[in-house]
């Protein structure tokens, strides 16, 4: 009975002692026991709020007002006279502000055609992992465009509502890993004047874009629309209308990003991209084009709004 | 078999007292700043978990990487994206113990103290000391501070050359925790 005794004693003290040791070296496992599950959201799907010429799911956080410069070049095939291009661009100026991480607003004009361009944006699904889990991105656009450019035939009625154009996409994207990011946009454009009763007033057209990390400051995108036959019948300027395709390189240096691309189209809003471009790869009618973007937070997070936190 | 009783129970005790001396967290904040040439960066985390066992003198934190705010999105975005890789390693956890801690007595005042452990950060694991101060204060919780220093590079954390001069290497580091009694 002693024996036993003892024997039981010696088992207690070293259960005691086991589970002194088993305290001391899990702290960090008692910790995670003590962890809630949170959502991962995934983020820099794309570099910029555009892809190249087009919209990309992305959005400027809240307070943050984005200032681009868009500019695309004459085409390569325009000659020496014109320095392959370079005498000839357009430039659009744009301020995106981010009302809230997922609601933007946006304004821009462009050169060809004087026109402005009134954006409202939100980002209104995740890609997320963890708690939840959701596999895309989505995102709805509309811009309201104004063309202020002279009327082309002043003797005839004009209405102001000829002046007025729109356009609706829903971009969805999904990061495949670290590296690649794919993204459909089905889009509408809707043209409130058309030159016969045989163009359609909107035009039905599927995007599809991607975006592939190279470097950590070096990324390679691509960007296309797809237009379906029988809905633009006119020519502009004597040239069909043609899908618009762009390749690009995104370079990021700190608070800038630089997108370089080649493109068939001058234009840089999906109104343009989609219905207006007459421009052919296979003719050599390449612009070259960038988009310079810099960013500014207005409002700062609510732990630097406070000083010597 | 009294005794044997008698042995459970202090056994059981001992465990339940042992369970009490832990102190717990998951609102301690960390922030870290760097000061570089061209610009000074600062970023806030205050979801850091964190426990101490004052019977063993044991410590552990952890917290989410994605956590840190900064001033700028941006940064933010680069932070998670480029440089800590927070897709590919989520957490930055510490595993140590307070030196001497023997001689170790928890008062109302600030006590001095240096803990030693294991930090793990962006997938490298290196043996840190740092110096801090524990005590306890009137509502029964534990106060943790800490500042120390350390090289991002040793965490292989690569700054590209372009931004050299708006990252610096060495990267001060605070820490402030309230622990609830468990």
């Amino acid at each position: 009975m002693k024996k036993c005794k003892t024997l039981l004693t010696v088992g207690a003290l070293f259960v005691l002692v086991s589970f002194s040791t088993f305290a001391q070296e899990d702290l960090l496992d008692l910790l995670n026991a003590q962890e809630n599950p949170v959502t991962t959201y995934t983020i820099a799907s794309f570099k910029g709020t555009r892809l190249v010429s087009g919209h990309s799911v992305e959005t400027n956080a809240e307070g943050v007002l984005n200032f681009m410069i868009g500019h695309r070049f004459g085409a390569i095939n325009s000659g020496w006279r014109d320095l392959y291009g370079l005498d000839n661009a357009t430039v659009r100026l744009g301020f995106d502000y981010g009302l809230t991480d997922q609601i933007n607003i946006g304004i821009g004009r462009t050169s060809f055609q004087k026109t402005i361009d009134g954006t409202f944006k939100w980002k209104f699904l995740r890609q997320q992992t963890g708690l939840k889990n959701f596999p895309l991105t989505a995102t709805a656009v509309g811009t309201v465009y104004f063309n202020s450019s002279e009327w082309s035939n002043p003797d005839r009625d004009n209405l102001f509502s000829s002046r007025i154009a729109y356009h609706y996409s829903l971009l969805l994207a999904r990061k495949f890993g670290e590296a690649v990011s794919l993204q459909l946009m089905p889009t509408v454009v809707h043209r409130n004047l058309v030159p016969t009763k045989e163009d359609m007033n909107s035009v039905v057209s599927i995007g599809a874009g991607t975006s592939i990390k190279v470097t950590n400051s070096l990324r390679f995108n691509a960007e296309y629309y797809f237009i379906p036959e029988g809905q633009i019948s006119s020519d502009i300027g004597g040239l069909k209308v043609k899908n618009s395709l762009s390749i690009g390189v995104d370079l990021e240096t700190g608070g800038h990003v630089f997108q370089l691309h080649l493109t068939n189209s001058r234009g840089m809003t999906e109104k343009y991209l989609i219905g207006e471009n007459t421009g052919s790869w296979g003719n050599g009618d390449i612009h070259f084009g960038f988009n310079v973007s810099r960013v500014f937070t207005l409002k700062k997070p609510k732990e630097f709004r406070k000083k010597n936190l | 078999m009294k005794n044997i009783i008698a042995i459970v129970l202090i056994c059981m005790c001992n465990i339940t007292f042992m369970h009490a001396q832990k102190y717990l967290t998951r609102t301690g904040s960390i922030s870290f700043f760097s000061e570089a040439p061209l610009e000074n960066i600062e970023a806030y985390n205050n979801q850091v978990s964190g426990v101490v066992d004052l019977e063993t003198g044991g410590m552990a934190f952890t917290l989410l990487m994605k956590a840190f705010t900064f001033e700028k999105a941006l940064m933010q975005e680069h932070f998670n994206e480029k440089y800590v890789e927070s897709q590919k390693y989520p957490k930055a956890t510490f595993k140590g113990n307070i030196k001497d801690f023997d001689s170790f007595q928890l008062g109302s005042e600030p006590v001095v103290i240096a803990v030693t452990g294991k930090l793990t950060m962006h997938g490298v694991t290196k043996e840190l000391s740092v110096p801090a101060t524990l005590m306890k204060d009137i509502n029964g919780n534990i106060e943790g501070k800490s500042v120390f220093n350390i090289d991002i590079q040793e965490y292989d954390i690569k700054v590209p050359s372009a931004v050299r001069k708006n990252i610096a290497d060495n990267i001060e580091i605070k820490v402030n925790m309230v622990y609830e009694k468990m």
